[in-house]
């Protein structure tokens, strides 16, 4: 492994943490409203932090171009989100501060996220609340006419916002009818149907953009003064996730090989609550929320032999409640990574039930019994119906059968404080970046992260970049676009002309089960490097036997899946070389070599607080990386003290 | 492979094991699919038998099966719309049986699951069938015109930063309620589709009722009934006339009497349009 010798600058700014983010702004360099028309900026995904970025600037002045892969900005998967958003009111007078989000954070991300980042998101996060009310979020409210809040994700404090269990939809809503005020207003020219496949660097700078019509095939490039990526997580490199069907890594992944750093890939969050794969034709898996533990009781049969029996014909004594027998104090309500190792442990054990083994049960019985199917039902019952729908199984009869999931990804593109990446001018926003979340994200943050980024830091960070860009315009038809077209073209015209046997989702599938294996909930070395070399064979065996029908020129599904499919390939084994050279177990990422004696994640401060963002290098082989570079960006913590996370 | 007079062929699992894998319990349709190359050229209803579908399947999961069996038979697959395959981002569409989102009461196209489907049955499955949302290819059809609905006024304008303390102004809980009734339309479009009329009221009703019931949506109001409902008209959908399929379909359930709160309101704002001028910040 090539390690480069100097230290990654994440220009934070000087000054006490507190005050960072105000001087920062005092300090920043302005565009004149009048000069702000000459700049162009492409945004790429209009999720939360894309929609809240293209409208926010387009509203400054600037010209914006916005770019989705779906048929409206509408459809991004933000909109999946349910249970809300945190923000630092202190509302319900419980003694919330930004001080303790932004500490609540860094701990919940296990001392691996940037300090300076997260308190300006804390900072953010009340700013958004009272955009979102302005724009018409119809947040739950109290009799009074005020703001509800509930608490969420282990926080001692009740600051999260919600919208019913919609609360990713409604702002995303809120976002989407910004954007599409500013389209009316022409200050934004929206590209739906249009699906980034490389970026366009011009003497070093993102400048441009090379997309494909997803409708007629036609690859054009856009030149612009500067490139965001807001293009989410990779979460599908596992193929079954909670994520949408077509979320994928190929944009930032395209960026990471002209040279943009990839930082932490190996962190990505396992939800403890889904709904159990069923079979292999199974396309997505589906999130059931958390809050069910609060009344459920998890448990696996002690033998075996039982796992085949209908849960009611197996006695009390024959079952493992592994929770509470493993963590007395926190029981069934343990966080969410520790849940969803111990669920594989059962499963691991021979102790799985429902058909595939891999399921451990979330039993209501016993609340049923004390409180009254009623009470259950007011609490529960849409889940408790969404459950029904999917299983075909009633949950007050029987229990409920559960397992952890791919929900969301830590790591992304690196970027320094102004959310730009080591390639000037391209800025990377929401989940695509690494900032803000360390090894583990906490509930409610994610929506927070994603219009902090697009509706009040971007529209300050990008004017320290294009302040000294004003005379260094790239020319639409500067050789750069041209060649980057013709790759791209080249590139699908090849996806096409392969003609094998599998089809692309055999591959994904295949992918995502090694990867779920050997580089899901737990790790270790042996089965990481077991991966270094299946990968790449798989990817060999792809580019000779995939076989992507139909035609380029038209709306053709495989041939998107296919490219996203073949980025997934190359992506996955630089998680797997991070998950490799990360000889410690923080947060989502967990090493079987390092845990404590009791099995709990074992961090190593000492030579591992620091985020790891990697440098692609091209490798010999056909469709192949070879070894990429590793840039250490020490994380130096001025204002909290380095502890460790107990649940004991 | 497939053909249009009955004739068709049978697409088999190509692995004998999977039935054993879904725990045996696996179930064969015939299937009628439109598929159309493009928006130019006439469709037509295909018909393919698929067997082995397992009953825990979801309708979207039985339609890739089919896909991945075509494929290898080197065919080309059908198109259809999906993303987050939970009910909540819209894309996904198709006429099921005549019935938009396949009749399941309040559940998308991606929430159903083969399980309420009876062994052998004959399943019929169509693109939206709407003026306004042309086909682009197969069972994939384009909604922007409901983009364009949006951009007309279905919005609160708020730039950003320049929002107040969002807590200085108090909404009833009753508003905010009725608010987040309709705003959880998810603008799939069913509405539409399962309309004689092709009408989108229920659509733009939602929309209006959403921001209109808001204290602050009020500065806006008029002008946004009336650019809307103006907007649906010069896209090309029909009027109601009062027979509430929209929101029998709807994978939401939203209340066709928004509709009734839009008429209400666009013939109010009309007034005001007429007697003092309003008409200049309308379209």
């Amino acid at each position: 492994m090539t390690i480069s010798p100097d230290a990654l600058d994440g220009k934070t700014p000087s000054g006490s943490l507190d005050r960072k983010w105000d001087d920062y702004k005092k300090d920043v360099k302005l565009i004149n409203p009048a000069n702000k028309r000459k700049f162009t900026v492409l945004v790429v995904g209009t999720g939360l932090a894309g929609a809240s970025a293209a409208a926010s600037l387009a509203e400054m002045g600037y010209q914006v171009k916005a770019f989705c892969f779906h048929d409206s900005p509408r459809r991004a998967h933000s909109i999946a989100a349910q249970g809300g958003i945190n923000a630092a009111k202190n509302y319900q007078n419980d003694g919330d501060s930004v001080e303790r989000l932004f500490y609540d954070t860094i701990k919940g991300g296990d001392f691996r996220s940037r300090e300076a980042n997260v308190y300006r998101l804390a900072q953010c996060s009340v700013n958004i609340i009272d955009q979102c009310v302005a724009q018409g979020v119809p947040f739950a409210r109290e009799y009074g006419g005020l703001l509800a809040n509930r608490s969420f994700g282990g926080a001692q404090v009740s600051r999260t916002f919600y919208a019913r269990g919609q609360t990713g939809q409604q702002l995303l809503l809120g976002a989407y009818q910004a954007l599409e005020r500013q389209i009316a207003l022409g200050a934004v020219k929206m590209f739906p149907y249009t699906e980034m496949l490389d970026l366009v660097l011009v003497g070093g700078h993102a400048k441009g953009i090379v997309v494909r019509d997803l409708v007629n095939g036609k690859i054009s490039s856009h030149a612009g003064d500067t490139v965001l990526l807001c293009t989410g997580g990779y979460g599908n490199a596992y193929y079954l996730s909670t994520n949408a069907k077509g979320c994928n890594v190929t944009a930032t992944y395209r960026a990471y090989k002209h040279g943009a750093y990839f930082a932490n890939p190996c962190y990505t969050q396992i939800h403890p609550t889904c709904i159990p794969v069923e079979g292999d034709f199974q396309s997505k898996l589906t999130l059931m929320s958390e809050s069910l533990r609060n009344d459920g009781r998890v448990w696996v049969p002690k033998r075996k032999e039982d796992c085949g029996k209908p849960p009611g014909q197996i006695s009390e004594s024959d079952r493992d409640y592994y929770l509470e027998r493993k963590y007395p104090s926190f029981g069934n309500l343990a966080p969410r990574d520790i849940s969803s190792r111990a669920a594989k442990e059962a499963c691991d054990d021979g102790r799985g039930v429902g058909p595939t083994g891999l399921g451990v049960y979330l039993d209501f019985a016993d609340s049923i019994q004390r409180l009254g199917e009623k009470t259950i039902a007011e609490r529960y019952g849409n889940l408790f119906e969404m459950y029904e729908r999917i299983t075909g199984e009633n949950a007050y009869r029987q229990p409920m059968r559960i397992f952890p999931a791919v929900h969301y990804t830590m790591g992304g593109l690196w970027v320094d404080y102004n959310l730009m990446s080591n390639l000037p001018g391209l800025h990377v926003l929401g989940e695509a970046n690494f900032s803000d979340h360390g090894a583990n994200r906490l509930g409610a943050s994610a929506l927070m992260q994603g219009l902090a980024d697009g509706y009040f830091v971007i529209p300050y960070t990008i004017g320290a970049y294009l302040a000294g860009q004003a005379n260094k315009k790239a020319a639409p038809d500067a050789p750069e676009f041209k060649e980057a077209e013709r790759v791209v073209a080249e590139r699908t015209k090849h996806l096409l002309s392969i003609k094998g046997k599998r089809t692309v989702t055999s591959f994904h599938r295949e992918l995502g089960l090694l990867m779920w294996d050997k580089c899901g909930m737990a790790r270790n070395r042996a089965g990481l490097q077991e991966l270094l070399q299946k990968i790449p064979a798989l990817r060999e065996e792809f580019w000779h036997n995939v076989n992507v029908t139909g035609e380029s020129t038209c709306l053709n599904k495989a041939l998107e899946a296919g490219g996203r499919v073949a980025d997934f390939l190359e992506f996955t084994e630089l998680m797997v070389r991070d998950a490799l050279h990360r000889e410690e177990s923080c947060g989502g990422h967990f090493r079987e070599e390092y845990q404590t004696e009791d099995g709990e994640a074992l961090r190593n401060d000492a030579e591992f607080a620091y985020v790891a963002a990697w440098e692609y290098k091209n490798g010999a082989a056909n469709h192949g990386p070879s070894e990429p570079v590793l840039h250490k960006e020490p994380l130096n913590y001025e204002h909290v003290h380095l502890a460790t996370r107990s649940y004991k | 492979m497939t053909s249009t007079n009955g004739h068709s062929q049978t697409l088999e699992t190509d692995q004998p094991g999977a039935a054993q894998r879904h725990g045996g319990k696996v179930m064969r349709f015939h299937l009628k699919i439109w598929r159309q190359a493009n928006p130019q050229s006439a469709g037509r209803m295909v018909d393919y038998e698929i067997d082995n579908v397992p009953t825990a399947a979801s309708f979207l999961e039985m339609l890739d099966i089919l896909n991945e069996r075509l494929v290898a038979r080197g065919e080309d697959p059908i198109e259809h719309d999906s993303d987050c395959r939970e009910g909540i981002c819209g894309t996904c569409s198709l006429t099921i049986n005549g019935i938009p989102h396949g009749g399941q009461r309040g559940s998308a196209t991606c929430q159903l699951h083969m399980r309420t489907f009876r062994d052998g049955d004959t399943i019929y499955v169509e693109p939206w069938r709407a003026r306004p949302f042309p086909v682009i290819k197969d069972l994939v059809i384009d909604r922007a015109a409901f983009d364009r609905i949006i951009q007309a006024g279905g919005f609160i304008t708020a730039r950003t930063g320049s929002a107040p303390e969002a807590n200085a102004l108090p909404v009833p809980k009753v508003a905010a309620d009725l608010a987040m009734d309709a705003a959880a339309c998810i603008g799939c479009g069913a509405c539409v589709a399962a309309c004689k009329n092709s009408s989108a009221m229920l659509f733009t009703a939602a929309k209006i009722a959403h921001l209109n019931y808001l204290p602050q949506g009020q500065a806006e109001k008029d002008t946004r009934v009336l650019n809307m409902v103006r907007q649906m008209d010069k896209e090309g959908f029909g009027g109601c006339t009062n027979q509430y399929e929209c929101s029998a379909v709807c994978p939401k359930e939203i209340d066709a009497a928004f509709i009734a709160k839009m008429n209400r309101e666009y013939a109010l704002a009309s007034l005001k349009d007429i007697t003092t001028g309003l008409g200049s910040a309308v379209d």
